[in-house]
């Protein structure tokens, strides 16, 4: 068990002891979280902020029912993401999404687009703001159940277990519903990424490590 | 094992997150290396994730920590009364 767990679950017993106070430390490392979880799904601030309050809040009343099977992590996220199900939900008007949505089992069109320009840089295009504005519109028009897998586990970054599990589905399910979101994203962004040299290693987390 | 672009493009997530076995591993490479298409297209998806994973592109509203922990203080003091 790593030291932070050991940590964490330390803090949860003293808390549920009756050392209330300490909720804010143990929320504090997953304030980000919280916020650009239910903000990536519902791409609304006020809604976010509440919801991230809420799910804060149900959190801390529902310590006990924590057991520690799942990470802590894990545990708030699948709190945030119900959270975000039900803000989603009363948003909605009778418009529902899940009409234009691709079924699991088709094949549909998942191709990406091919690209003609190879002049600009990646980095350069990344510090655009415009380009970020585009991504978060392209995450928010996904489909709810392709959007759900792309913010867990590339904003997220959670893994693909901790994904299914905070889902509630498989992680079969998972890797197809990731793929297809990556592939959709791909199309809907590619004129904003018309790029070719690897940006400089180890400036990000994951994808150059 | 020899693959078409169609085939690769199934594969591009796999491939990002190094979960194809070594066969399929190295057809999708030697395909990148002779296929300019699929190695734009798989750049610009991993310029996607790149993106996706800058802090920048999602960030939280000024005050937001406080807010938080204000509410999280009245809620706990609230249980004590």
């Amino acid at each position: 068990m790593k030291a932070a767990t050991v940590n964490e679950s330390a803090l949860i017993a003293r808390i549920l002891a009756g050392e209330t106070q300490l909720f804010h430390g143990l929320i504090r490392p997953y304030e980000r979280l919280l916020y650009v979880t239910i903000f990536a799904i519902l791409k609304n601030e006020t809604e976010a902020e509440d919801g991230a309050q809420e799910t804060m809040i149900s959190a801390f009343r529902n310590l006990k029912s924590f057991r520690g099977e799942a990470k802590f992590s894990t545990w708030l996220v699948t709190i945030a993401m119900n959270e975000a199900r039900k803000r989603l939900r009363k948003a909605k008007t009778s418009a529902e999404d899940s009409l234009d949505e691709p079924r699991e089992e088709s094949e549909g069109d998942y191709s990406p687009v091919v690209l003609t320009d190879w002049r600009e840089v990646p980095l350069a295009a990344l510090e655009r703001k415009e380009l970020r504005e585009k991504l978060r519109d392209a995450v928010a028009m996904l489909p709810e159940k392709y959007r759900e897998v792309f913010v867990l586990r590339d904003i997220e970054e959670l893994n693909q277990e901790e994904t299914a599990a905070a889902l509630g589905i498989n992680v079969t399910l998972v890797k197809v519903r990731l793929h297809r979101a990556r592939m959709m994203l791909q199309k809907m962004l590619v004129p904003y990424l018309k790029t070719q040299a690897p940006p400089r290693a180890g400036l990000f987390r994951r994808w150059f490590s | 094992m020899k693959l078409e672009c169609k085939q690769v493009w199934e594969h591009i997530s796999g491939y990002l997150d190094k979960q194809l076995d070594p066969e399929l591993l190295a057809a999708v490479e030697r395909h990148l290396e002779t296929c300019e298409v699929c190695s734009a297209i798989l750049d610009s998806t991993r310029n996607l994730l790149v993106l996706t994973a800058d802090d920048r592109t999602y960030e939280l509203p000024v005050g937001y920590s406080e807010r938080l922990h204000g509410r999280l203080a009245e809620v706990i003091s609230s249980l004590k009364e």
